[in-house]
């Protein structure tokens, strides 16, 4: 088992096999981790798709399953995992967060309070905001 | 946390809110919202997925969003200033100009904000698009790793493997110097929960002419 990080989700995905710098996903437990899913175009999130290089298919797909450190590094995003590979980060590249916030829009967000209720940046859409940071530290 | 609230509970009639988001853990967290008991939302982001999300590396820093969800002012100080940097290191005090210079730059960006709810697009605080886009700092890929480490970190201290996360808190320090985020928030605290030690004095003093809190383009700043 092997816990996936990414964003703000954290998922216990059962079908995987990590190996080296490699981390194969299910298709199926990698769409409920992360959003991503297969398609004949390739690994596909939203109108973003990543198409599997034809040389090189067999080190990102076989069968159900996708090799999906391969995916991310190659869409520029890091991934990091523990010494023991069963926890890894499949992170989110600059050049999207960049593109995001040149947007302009928002980024959107959900945190908890300390009372464990969550609340979302767009919720006070209609509203001018003041998102402030601040630390004990 | 009193100056924000103070903003908020003059103009939360009027369209506006502040979101505060606390680059922490909940236990560090919890004594001060408790004694200043905002109003507004207070979140807590163990993570430091906001600071991913929007650059931003260090607290406090903030940016304003308009009603439609559009960013007009970026990420950046939000009206710190780098007068600590003098203080007595034994005593924590400050001579009274370095107070008088740290409670002015406090109060310009404060009236700015205000400015800004009452004027909307109007206020010369207030950007349009082209300049608001200008005015982003945008991370790079070390920049994004190093929130991977950071985020591998916080999950292993999450699981007591305290060694392994000194070793992914490290390698995001590396990776993004500039963040000061990072840093304190795996750094040891003292007592009163500061990572505000000799290293962090060696720290701050190995800027140099750099600021800690990068000075911002808002006039009388």
């Amino acid at each position: 088992m092997v816990v996936v990080l990414y964003e703000q989700s954290q998922t216990n995905c059962a079908t995987t096999r990590a190996a080296g710098e490699d981390l194969w996903i299910g298709t199926r437990e990698l769409e409920s981790a992360t959003g991503w899913s297969m398609k004949p175009e390739g690994l596909c999130r939203g109108d973003i798709c990543v198409p599997v290089p034809v040389s090189q298919a067999a080190e990102y797909v076989a069968g159900d399953a996708v090799n999906a450190a391969r995916f991310w590094r190659r869409m520029g995003s890091p991934v990091v995992h523990d010494g023991a590979r069963e926890v890894w980060v499949l992170g989110t590249s600059a050049n999207h967060r960049g593109a995001t916030l040149q947007s302009l829009e928002a980024p959107d967000f959900a945190l908890p309070d300390l009372g464990g209720v969550t609340h979302k940046l767009s919720e006070h859409r209609g509203k001018k905001v003041l998102l402030a940071t601040w630390a004990s530290w | 946390m009193p100056v924000w609230q103070s903003l908020y509970a003059a103009h939360k009639d009027q369209g506006f809110v502040v979101v505060a988001v606390a680059m922490d853990i909940p236990e560090a967290a919890r004594p001060w919202i408790e004694i200043a008991k905002p109003t507004y939302p207070c979140l807590i982001d163990r993570n430091h997925h906001v600071a991913d999300l929007y650059n931003m590396v260090n607290v406090p820093q903030a940016t304003w969003i308009d009603e439609a969800g559009q960013i007009v002012r970026p990420p950046e100080n939000a009206g710190s200033s780098d007068a600590f940097r003098q203080m007595d290191r034994v005593t924590k005090q400050m001579a009274p100009g370095q107070v008088a210079e740290r409670e002015r730059t406090k109060k310009t960006y404060v009236a700015a904000v205000s400015d800004w709810v009452l004027k909307g697009p109007a206020s010369e605080f207030a950007y349009e698009a082209a300049s608001a886009r200008a005015r982003l700092s945008l991370p790079d890929a070390a920049i994004a790793e190093a929130h991977a480490h950071f985020r591998l970190a916080q999950h292993l201290l999450g699981g007591a493997r305290h060694d392994e996360a000194a070793e992914h808190f490290r390698e995001a320090s590396q990776l993004h110097p500039q963040s000061w985020c990072i840093w304190r928030q795996a750094a040891q605290k003292d007592a009163s929960g500061l990572a505000a030690g000799p290293e962090f004095w060696a720290r701050v003093d190995a800027l140099g002419d750099r600021p800690y809190h990068r000075p911002i383009d808002m006039k009388g700043i």
